[in-house]
C-alpha cells in the first residue's frame, strides 16, 4: 500500500512541477568556441553565434528573414544624392556597465573599424564612409565618398556592432554592449553565460538566463540532445541524425537556409591551378549531388555561382559546370596534365569539409588528379589556409551574407585577381538603382562561374534541433546568430 | 593449452590472409565512392554492407589490415630493432653508468602515457600512417629493453658464458652468440603480445584522426566514421570493431599459446 501511495504522491508532485510555470532559462549547444568576444576585429562566426544580437547591437539589424530593420538607430534620413546618411538613435540606451550609448559612440566605432590599425575582419564593409560627425547626443552623420546602396545592410553585420570607448580595452574577455541580454561568465572549453538586460532600452528578453555550451564532437552532440542537457542546438553538425530527432516528439526540426556558400576554394595563385583550364576541368570532375547526398544526407542547394539561390538576383550557373568526368580529362590533357597532378586538400573539422573532401578526392581521382587530404583544426586551418594561403584546395563555407565582393579582393585567400571583376565590384557599390544593381549582380555571378574560380557546390543548410517547446527560434541563418531576444518556453 | 594456440593463430592468420589477398584482389576499388548505395545492410554483392560513402566494409577490412598488420609490424619491429641491443648491452654492463642512461632513459619513455606522447607527436609531425609507426615504434623501445636486459643477467651468471669469457670472448660477441639466441623465445613472445597493442594503439589514433589519412582505409577511422550512424546503421561498426577484437583477441591468444610451448620453465611445470 505504501507504495502505491508513494507513487501517487510522486506522480502529483510530478504533475505540479510541470504545472509550474514555464522555463525561464535555456541551454544553447554550439560547435565552435569563440577564440575571444570581440566581434568586431575577428573572422570567427562563433563570436557572432553567441553575440550577435544578444549582447550587441548595431545601428541596424538583421531580422530572422534577412531584412534590414532598425536598431540602435530608430530612424535615417538619406540625401538626395545618396552621400550623406543622418541617423536618429534610440533615446534612453545604456551600456552594460550603465554608461549612457550616444553619438560619440558610434563615431568611436565606426571610426575604429575604419582604422588603418584596425582589426575588423570585415573592413570593406566601410569603405566609402569619408567622415562621421556627431550632430548632437542623439544625431550622427555619415558622409558617403560615393552613393552605397548596401551601407544600411553593412552596418547590420556583426562586425559592426556598436561599441564604447570605456570598454574596449577589456572587450575580448569582458564584452559590453547595449543588448537584451549581458555577458555574465565565460569557462573557457565549456561554456558562456549571459544574464537578462533588465535594463534593456527594448521589449525584454523573456528569458532571464541562456547558457551557451561548445560541444564539437558530434556523437557527443547527439547524446547531449537525447540527454535533453541542452535545450537547443544551432548549427547541428550531424545531418544523419535529424531523422531520429524528427521522429521524437520531444524535440523539433528546423531546417533553414544560411548564407553559406560551400565552396571547393581553389588557391588561384599556385601552379598548375591557376590555369582557368585545369579549375574548369575540376569543376567538371566534380558531382555535386554525391557530395551533398554524401556529406550532407541530401541537405543542400547545389550551386554554380557564389550567390544564394533564396537571393532575388541569383542566376543557376550550375550547368556551366555540370558533372562530366571525360570533358574534366579531356581539359586536363589539353592544359598539359594528361597524367594528372598532385595537390593538396586541406580540411577544416565541420562534417560537410571532412566528408565532402573525401567524396571530392574520390572524384578528383577519377579523372587523375591526385589530392592529398589533410585534416586541420580551424586555428591551424586560418593560420595556414586563410592567412598563409598555404594550400592547393579546401572545403569552407562562407557564410557570411552578400559576400560576393570578396572575388574582387585579390589578396583574399584564394587570390583570384580578375581587373574585369573588380570593376564590376566598383561599379556596383556605386550603384543604387535596383535594376541596375540586378544587372551587375548577374554579370559578377557569371564572371566567377565562367573563370571557374572555385569549385561551387552547394548551399548550406542549417539544421537546428530544438526542444519541441521552445518558440522564438530563427528559422534561417541570415547571418551567424542566435537570436535569442524572442525566444521563450511554452507552457 | 592447445587449444589457445590453435585458435590464436586461426585468428591472426584469417587476417594476415586477408590483408595478404587485399594486394591481389579486393570485391570493390576501396577508394571509389558510390553514393547511391551508401549505408546498405549486409547483402550477397556486398556481405558486411556498405558504409556512407557506398564503399564495401568487406574491402575495406582487407585493406585496413594491411594498413593496422603493416603499423603494427613496423612499430614492434623498431621497438626490437631497438630496444634488444639496448637490453644486451645494459646488461652486458651491469651497473656501468651506460646501464644506468639506458634503463633510465627507458624509465622515462615509460613514464609517459603512451597514447598521449602519440597523440601529441602526430599532433606535431603531421598525421600519417608514418608517424603512427615512429609514435608506436618509440614506446616499444623500453618494454624490449627491459624484458632482454632482465633475462641477459640472468644468463651472465651461467657457466657457459663464464667459459666463452675465459676462452676471450668479447660482451659484444657474447650477448650475439650466447644471450641472444636464449632470449628468443621471450621475444617471440613479446612480440605477438606487443604486436596486438600495436594493432589497438593504431586504431585508437586513426579513431582520433591522427592514423591513416584518406583514403588508406583504417579500422580505427572506420568506426569514427560510424559512431553518429550506430543507431540506425549498425553494421557500419560492428564489422571493424569485430575485426580489431578478433585480431586483438587472436594475437593474445597465440601469445599465450606460444608461451606455454616455448619457456621451458613453464613447459616443465604442466609437465
Amino acid at each position: 500500500m505504501t507504495v502505491i501511495r508513494n507513487v501517487a504522491l510522486g506522480c502529483v508532485l510530478g504533475m505540479l512541477a510541470a504545472m509550474a510555470s514555464a522555463k525561464t532559462d535555456i541551454v544553447v549547444g554550439q560547435q565552435l568556441e569563440p577564440p575571444h568576444l570581440d566581434p568586431t576585429s575577428a573572422a570567427a562566426g562563433a563570436i557572432d553565434q553567441v553575440l550577435y544580437s544578444n549582447v550587441f547591437e548595431g545601428l541596424t539589424r538583421f531580422g530572422p528573414d534577412g531584412s534590414v530593420n532598425p536598431g540602435l538607430a530608430q530612424s535615417w534620413d538619406i540625401s538626395e544624392d545618396g552621400l550623406t546618411y543622418m541617423f536618429s538613435l534610440q533615446p534612453g540606451v545604456t551600456f552594460h556597465d550603465g554608461t549612457p550609448m550616444d553619438a560619440a559612440d558610434v563615431k568611436f566605432t565606426l571610426d575604429r573599424a575604419r582604422d588603418e590599425t584596425s582589426q575588423n575582419a570585415q573592413k570593406a564593409l566601410f569603405e566609402g564612409i569619408e567622415a562621421v560627425e556627431v550632430i548632437d547626443d542623439l544625431t550622427v552623420k555619415i558622409t558617403l565618398t560615393a552613393p552605397n546602396g548596401n551601407l544600411l545592410f553593412n552596418l547590420a553585420w556583426g562586425d559592426a556592432v556598436i561599441v564604447a570607448p570605456e570598454s574596449i580595452g577589456e572587450i575580448k574577455q569582458m564584452p559590453v554592449g547595449t543588448g537584451a541580454f549581458k555577458f555574465e561568465d565565460w569557462v573557457q572549453g565549456d561554456h558562456i553565460t549571459l544574464l537578462r538586460n533588465p535594463d534593456y532600452w527594448g521589449s525584454p528578453a523573456k528569458l532571464d538566463k541562456a547558457t551557451f555550451k561548445f560541444i564539437d564532437d558530434p556523437t557527443a552532440a547527439f547524446a547531449a540532445m537525447m540527454a535533453e542537457d541542452v535545450d537547443v542546438f544551432g548549427g547541428y553538425p550531424a545531418p544523419e541524425n535529424l531523422p531520429q530527432f524528427e521522429a521524437d516528439p520531444r524535440f523539433q526540426v528546423l531546417v533553414g537556409s544560411t548564407e553559406g556558400e560551400t565552396i571547393l576554394s581553389i588557391n588561384n595563385q599556385m601552379e598548375p591551378l591557376g590555369d582557368v583550364k585545369v579549375r574548369e576541368a575540376i569543376a567538371h570532375a566534380i558531382d555535386r549531388q554525391a557530395v551533398i547526398d554524401g556529406a550532407m544526407f541530401g541537405l543542400g542547394t547545389p550551386i554554380g555561382t557564389h550567390f544564394a539561390p533564396h537571393h532575388p538576383d541569383y542566376v543557376d550557373l550550375t550547368g556551366l559546370s555540370s558533372y562530366d568526368p571525360d570533358r574534366a580529362r579531356a581539359l586536363l590533357a589539353e592544359a598539359g596534365f594528361a597524367d594528372g597532378f598532385t595537390t593538396t586538400l586541406k580540411l577544416p573539422p565541420p562534417s560537410y569539409a571532412r566528408r565532402g573532401g573525401e567524396i571530392i578526392q574520390a572524384q578528383l581521382r577519377e579523372v587523375g588528379i591526385t589530392a592529398e587530404i589533410s585534416n586541420l583544426e580551424w586555428s591551424q586551418w586560418l593560420e595556414e589556409v586563410f592567412k598563409g594561403k598555404n594550400f592547393g584546395l579546401t572545403i569552407v563555407s562562407h557564410t557570411e551574407p552578400f559576400d560576393i565582393g570578396i572575388y574582387a579582393r585579390p589578396d583574399y585567400y584564394f587570390q583570384y585577381d580578375n581587373p574585369a571583376f573588380q570593376a564590376l565590384n566598383t561599379a556596383l557599390t556605386a550603384e543604387a538603382d535596383p535594376a541596375m544593381r540586378s544587372d551587375l549582380l548577374v554579370q559578377m555571378q557569371r564572371t566567377i562561374a565562367e573563370d571557374f574560380v572555385n569549385g561551387f557546390l552547394f548551399q548550406l543548410a542549417t539544421p537546428t534541433v530544438a526542444n519541441a517547446k521552445v518558440r522564438g527560434l530563427w528559422k534561417d541563418a541570415p547571418t551567424q546568430a542566435t537570436d535569442l531576444t524572442g525566444v521563450y518556453w511554452e507552457d | 593449452m592447445r587449444a589457445t594456440l590453435i585458435l590464436g593463430f586461426l585468428l591472426t592468420g584469417v587476417f594476415a590472409l586477408a590483408a595478404l589477398v587485399s594486394f591481389l584482389w579486393v570485391p570493390f576499388d576501396v577508394a571509389a565512392v558510390d553514393i547511391a548505395n551508401k549505408i546498405k545492410p549486409p547483402t550477397w554483392i556486398h556481405p558486411l554492407g556498405t558504409d556512407h560513402f557506398g564503399r564495401d566494409i568487406l574491402s575495406m577490412i582487407m585493406v585496413g589490415a594491411r594498413t593496422s598488420i603493416a603499423v603494427a609490424l613496423v612499430a614492434v619491429g623498431i621497438g626490437m630493432g631497438l630496444g634488444v641491443p639496448l637490453g644486451l648491452a645494459a646488461a652486458a654492463h651491469k651497473g656501468s653508468l651506460l646501464d644506468e642512461l639506458i634503463m633510465r632513459g627507458n624509465d622515462l619513455i615509460f613514464a609517459f602515457p603512451s597514447l598521449l606522447i602519440a597523440i601529441m607527436i602526430t599532433a606535431v609531425f603531421g598525421a600519417s600512417a608514418l608517424n603512427a609507426i615512429i609514435a608506436i615504434g618509440i614506446f616499444n623501445i623500453p618494454v624490449f629493453a627491459r624484458l632482454v636486459r632482465g633475462a641477459a643477467l640472468s644468463l651472465w651468471t651461467r657457466d657457459y658464458v663464464l667459459a666463452a669469457r675465459v676462452a676471450g670472448k668479447g660482451p659484444v660477441r657474447i650477448s650475439w652468440e650466447h644471450i641472444l639466441p636464449n632470449v628468443t623465445n621471450l621475444l617471440i613472445v613479446q612480440g605477438t603480445i606487443q604486436f596486438s597493442l600495436g594493432i589497438l594503439a593504431e586504431a585508437a589514433l586513426s579513431y582520433v584522426g591522427l592514423g591513416a589519412q584518406p583514403p588508406v582505409p583504417s579500422w580505427g577511422r572506420m568506426l569514427a566514421d560510424s559512431q553518429t550512424m550506430i543507431s540506425f546503421a549498425p553494421h557500419m561498426a560492428l564489422f571493424p570493431g569485430l575485426a580489431i577484437l578478433l585480431t586483438v583477441l587472436g594475437l593474445n591468444l597465440l601469445g599465450d599459446g606460444l608461451r606455454d610451448r616455448l619457456d621451458p620453465r613453464l613447459r616443465r611445470q604442466t609437465r
